[in-house]
């Protein structure tokens, strides 16, 4: 039996453009039991920013925050929701369990007595494992009645393979397996773990446009009605873009963008804004609400 | 096609890019050119060199051309180059150096990419966690893209995506420490 206790690391965007996920991650985790103890204090990981400019930092921001949670919670595995946050934490916690030589390091910068004695997860990670998806199927209110759903990881779920070691780097399939069992009949598609364009929709917008508009047109072209993502620069780059490819690009793609957690919250009885719908810029009510139509009403229509 | 004359690279120019792969890990012999990064980049369509030529540079001892590439800055660290790879080259890693190194040549040929990281940074110095409404503004500021994104803002607020209310660690002098001592030995 997985144990459901973590200590959790929410990240710099959990109560701002992540918080749809944090909200229906939350409502998830009550239904199923599961216990999520903020991090006392935690820093900002210091995601690309700091891996691209400088090792050490890579290193040091997110081992201080590691350290805390030893401190803190003893034993318990840390969880991130968002992608970035948990690749970095994972890196860190790796890199630091690698070898004495790099524990003392990253010690001697964060001037703390870290000993890299626990694993980092994230939500999708442990949704995933077949007792705890057991528990979710067994929480559900209603099934996501053959949603036609593009699985959409990304990068850092993925990559560096031998960091993260999750699924398989060029064809994942296992968030796909949760929302199946959730009712959902997600398609088959090319585009599941391409970039997003990160950070370069800020500093090279057009570059970037071209990235998010061919995962809409292979979404589309494999019969996807919406995209589902687990992490919350995926999300925004996707859903509040979207408008603007269409605007910049001359395209007309209406996806719903969701977090695997917000369908999920609203199958076991969350409601649109409970489930953080109402923070979407490409409007998310009108699909979910047709996928959640009571039986009952279908019938007697018939 | 044209012709590159090999005979005027000065040694200083091989050690430099010998300096750059041995900082990303890679031998630069390992890469025999299929072009396989270069196919799954994102960002190549855009690119003045594709990653497959900025390593074909970088074998040639063509610093200059290497560094004053566009790639580098455009990268966006996906690693979906170092994953296919069929040699396992960390070719993020190589677009990485390169980039350093760039900028230590003080040829950054994207300076918004330069411009973004370092005030991402920097803010985190100051407050330990990322403000991400001030860092756009900041950022709008800083690099005279003034109204970028701001036809979102609104809809930011007013969905409650963004606040006013800026987070901040409580011990922000263990943060700032940790800055401190990571920025000394930078090149360590």
């Amino acid at each position: 039996m997985t144990d459901l206790t973590f200590s959790y690391f929410p990240g710099c965007s959990a109560e701002s453009t992540g918080s749809s996920f944090t909200q229906s991650m939350n409502y998830v985790a009550e239904k199923i039991g599961m216990k999520l103890e903020e991090i006392d204090d935690w820093c900002c990981c210091g995601t690309s920013a700091a891996r691209i400019t400088n090792d050490d930092l890579k290193h040091a921001l997110p081992t201080r925050s590691l350290a805390l949670s030893e401190q803190q919670h003893p034993g318990m595995p840390v969880i991130a929701s968002c992608a970035a946050c948990y690749s970095v934490l994972k890196e860190a916690q790796v890199y630091a369990a690698e070898s004495e030589e790099n524990l003392a390091h990253v010690n001697s910068l964060i001037d703390m007595d870290y000993h890299a004695s626990i694993d980092v997860t994230n939500i999708l990670e442990v949704l995933v494992q077949p007792d705890v998806q057991e528990k979710v199927v067994a929480a559900l209110k209603t099934k996501l009645n053959g949603a036609k759903l593009a699985c959409y990881y990304g990068c850092l779920l993925v990559r560096p393979t031998e960091v993260v070691q999750f699924d398989n780097p060029e064809n994942p399939t296992k968030m796909e397996g949760l929302l199946n069992a959730c009712g959902a009949e997600c398609v088959d598609w090319s585009f599941k773990t391409e970039c997003c364009g990160a950070s370069n929709h800020i500093v090279s917008p057009k570059a970037a446009r071209k990235a998010v508009e061919r995962i809409f047109r292979n979404a589309k072209a494999n019969g996807a009605d919406a995209i589902v993502t687990a992490c919350p620069l995926c999300w925004l780059n996707l859903d509040m873009r979207e408008d603007q490819v269409n605007s910049e690009m001359g395209t007309d793609y209406h996806l719903p963008v969701y977090y695997f957690t917000e369908l999920i919250a609203m199958a076991m009885g969350a409601t649109a804004d409970e489930a953080g719908l109402k923070k979407h810029f490409e409007p998310a009510e009108a699909y979910a609400a047709s996928l959640f139509k009571q039986p009952e009403a279908e019938e007697v229509a018939k | 096609m044209h012709t590159v004359n090999l005979s005027n690279v000065s040694p200083d120019a091989r050690a430099a890019c010998a300096e750059i792969a041995r900082k990303a890990d890679v031998n630069l012999r390992d890469c025999y050119q299929c072009g396989k990064c270069s196919a799954g980049c994102p960002m190549s369509e855009d690119m003045d060199l594709p990653p497959r030529q900025v390593i074909r540079k970088l074998q040639l001892g063509l610093l200059d051309e290497a560094l004053s590439a566009s790639s580098p800055w455009l990268c966006a660290q996906c690693q979906v180059c170092s994953v296919r790879c069929p040699q396992g080259i960390d070719i993020t890693g190589i677009m990485r150096e390169v980039r350093r190194a760039s900028k230590a040549a003080g040829k950054r040929s994207l300076p918004e990419s330069d411009v973004f990281e370092d005030l991402f940074l920097k803010k985190v110095k100051k407050k330990g966690r990322s403000n991400e409404q001030y860092l756009a503004a900041s950022y709008n500021m800083s690099s005279g893209h003034l109204m970028q994104d701001m036809g979102s803002a609104p809809k930011m607020l007013s969905k409650g995506l963004v606040g006013v209310k800026a987070q901040s660690v409580r011990d922000i002098d263990a943060v700032r420490k940790i800055f401190e001592k990571c920025e000394e030995g930078r090149d360590a």
